[in-house]
């Protein structure tokens, strides 16, 4: 996310990155899928295909996940690799980057971000630093995941978005998609990622559905983590945003094409 | 005896003019050379301190049998150790080592005795005093003084410094107390998930065995019977802060609650070995976690900033050197059993005294990273990436 930023801001390039960047996908739809369930499948793919592959957090086996994304996973994959925790988060954040250390693939569940704040230092000293500290001799292959930033009337303490305080960490990949193809492909791209992830999702996108394409739906389909992506074209003036405040863009950017300004609704994933 | 005196001294007087250790070497190598191996007793028993137990019916057996390799192999390691944070001391008063630097000198039959207890091929992590253990783990004299001193030898190839310093299944080297913790037991929770019967060994100080995520890690390591052995290396101090003034429960092996625990004696080598075993057993038996708490003493005072008098007296520090000397004590168990000579440990703390000249020497010359290295290693296997510096006009390249 820093380098997009960087990009962006320098005048000179601007012209080329707009170029270079995707256009949104407008193949034919295959299935509608919502982003609790791209999340699940996507989960339950990696699983499939590597080992050393687990999930862990509060609630995540035999209640299907607080919010019902890891639906399924424990009665397919049993106690070994859906493993539900106490409520310890910086114990079990530092077990699970301990498990990164010793050559699993852990996947650490936050119910939602705000508890990390009580695993932070394990998720920054402990994961972000120590491919640094050790001149790359000790990988951290970890995805951190949970619901982040706003909710509907869940007051102050269960409503801070994570995405400035984690992207101004060095060696943290920190992502926050929007729609369902962003969530599955960035959150397969995340786990087969040796480095430690921030996936920031957002709980009242869970039950929105999307239209994914046969290509989405194919079990290596992965998007490249720090690459912008362009949702909407447009010439007069560019809307940037990342996660729920995307469809508040897109909404905008209808209500201004009445009025005749076409606004390009660019997604830093 | 009285012929290998007369040698001696004819040596001596004969070599006057010559400097004095390459005299006591001739002298000593003739007297090696005359007394042969046969002569040495290649192992004995020894009675250990009884351990102190919670929660467990029975500890680790109160002797211990040490063979002659063993006792001069411990001998080395632990005087290198010793010579190692001495010559760490001086460099850093010379303001050749900078940043934090935490000696272990007085603790030093803990790490070695952990290492005689378990295997290379399982793992351990540890706290910020860090040095003893990345060398019985593996490391090296020359790439950990280089490491100390910043320089691109260094087992970090200088980017790690004092509290970093990594080997293969060594997880360092933690800066924040209590966060190593979890760390080992997500190591222990891999041991597992891979079934490879191999165990964690995670290590904190008295200090740090007040830390909530260390209650949090018994918990979880006791539910999945992880193969854990927790150990809190209590050398009385946390900084400044004694025990009785820090843990409102200052029998830390007690801590663990619904987790066995032994007490044992941190200075005597042989009694963390066997410490060290009998946990191996337990958690390799699939029993789960263990605590063992080693009562042990540190010489230096926290840090190089400490002087380490404010909060303790020098007649403390005086004593434990005089009483409870890990190194003198497993040197007097071997003299007195007959099983080295007193030049022979003489010989090796002079090849243990020139390992750690080359060392700095070597430590003081290499030369320091490269610029470039100051951005790399940011992520893993990614392509290089360019960094932005101090202004939006330096520019660095991060390779992995």
């Amino acid at each position: 996310m820093a380098s997009i930023r960087c990009f962006l801001r320098s005048g000179k390039s601007a012209v080329s990155v707009v170029l270079r960047r995707e256009f949104s996908k407008t193949s034919p739809a295959a299935v509608q899928v919502n982003v609790r369930d791209a999340l699940n499948q996507a989960m339950d793919e990696e699983l499939e295909r590597d080992e050393r592959v687990f999930l862990l957090g509060e609630e995540v086996a035999q209640y299907d996940g607080a919010y019902k994304v890891s639906r399924g996973l424990w009665k397919k994959y049993g106690d070994k690799r859906i493993i539900d925790t106490p409520i310890t988060e910086m114990g079990f954040a530092g077990i699970a980057v301990g498990a990164a250390f010793a050559g699993l693939r852990p996947i650490c569940e936050f119910m939602t971000w705000n508890f990390s704040m009580q695993a932070i230092d394990q998720v920054i000293n402990s994961a972000a630093k120590t491919y640094y500290m050790s001149a790359g001799a000790q990988p951290v292959p970890i995805v951190f995941r949970g619901p982040n930033g706003s909710s509907a009337g869940v007051a102050a303490q269960h409503s801070q978005c994570f995405a400035a305080w984690y992207g101004h960490c060095p060696g943290l990949k920190v992502i926050s998609p929007w729609s369902a193809e962003d969530a599955r492909g960035l959150l397969k791209a995340a786990i087969r990622d040796n480095n430690p992830v921030v996936f920031l999702e957002n709980e009242l996108m869970y039950g929105v559905p999307f239209d994914l394409s046969e290509e989405v739906m194919h079990k290596d389909f992965v998007l490249p983590i720090g690459k912008a992506k362009v949702e909407r074209q447009g010439t007069h003036i560019t809307l940037v945003s990342h996660s729920r405040c995307v469809g508040f863009c897109l909404d905008a950017a209808a209500v201004l094409a009445k009025e005749g300004v076409e606004c390009e609704v660019s997604v830093v994933l | 005896m009285q012929k290998m005196l007369t040698i001696i001294s004819n040596v001596l007087r004969g070599s006057a003019r010559r400097n004095g250790a390459q005299v006591v070497s001739e002298a000593t190598s003739l007297v090696v050379a005359s007394r042969s191996y046969a002569d040495f007793t290649p192992e004995a028993t020894f009675d250990i301190k009884k351990v102190d137990l919670h929660r467990l019916e029975e500890g680790p057996p109160l002797t211990a049998t040490l063979t002659r390799e063993e006792g001069l192999k411990y001998y080395r390691t632990m005087q290198t150790i010793r010579r190692m944070e001495l010559k760490a001391d001086q460099l850093y008063k010379q303001k050749i080592i900078r940043g934090f630097c935490h000696l272990y000198d007085g603790q030093e039959a803990c790490a070695v005795g952990i290492e005689g207890g378990i295997t290379l091929s399982d793992h351990l992590i540890t706290a910020y005093r860090a040095h003893g253990y990345t060398l019985t783990r593996g490391g090296t004299v020359r790439e950990i003084m280089a490491e100390l001193t910043g320089r691109r030898g260094g087992i970090a190839k200088g980017k790690g410094g004092s509290m970093h310093m990594y080997t293969k299944n060594f997880y360092g080297g933690n800066g924040i107390v209590g966060a190593q913790v979890p760390l080992g037991a997500g190591v222990a929770l891999a041991c597992k998930y891979l079934g490879n019967d191999q165990l964690c060994v995670s290590l904190y100080g008295d200090g740090a065995a007040n830390q909530g995520q260390i209650f949090e890690t018994y918990n979880m390591s006791s539910l999945w019977k992880l193969p854990i052995i927790f150990i809190c290396e209590n050398n009385q101090y946390a900084m400044g802060t004694s025990v009785e003034r820090s843990a409102a429960s200052t029998e830390y092996y007690k801590r663990g609650d619904y987790i066995p625990g032994i007490r044992v004696d941190g200075m005597d080598v042989l009694c963390v070995r066997e410490a060290t075993k009998f946990a191996a057993d337990h958690c390799r038996s699939g029993k789960g976690p263990i605590l063992m708490e080693l009562q042990t003493y540190r010489y230096h005072g926290h840090s190089m900033s400490d002087p380490g008098v404010s909060y303790r007296t020098r007649e403390e520090i005086q004593e434990v050197r005089s009483k409870s000397d890990p190194i003198s004590m497993l040197k007097d168990r071997m003299l007195s059993n007959n099983m080295a000579s007193i030049e022979e440990l003489k010989e090796i703390d002079i090849a243990v005294r020139k390992e750690i000249e080359d060392a700095a020497q070597f430590a003081t010359t290499d030369p320091e990273p490269p610029l470039d290295d100051l951005c790399s290693h940011i992520f893993a296997n990614d392509q290089p990436f360019e960094v932005r510096g101090a202004t939006p006009w330096t520019k660095l390249t991060s390779t992995s």
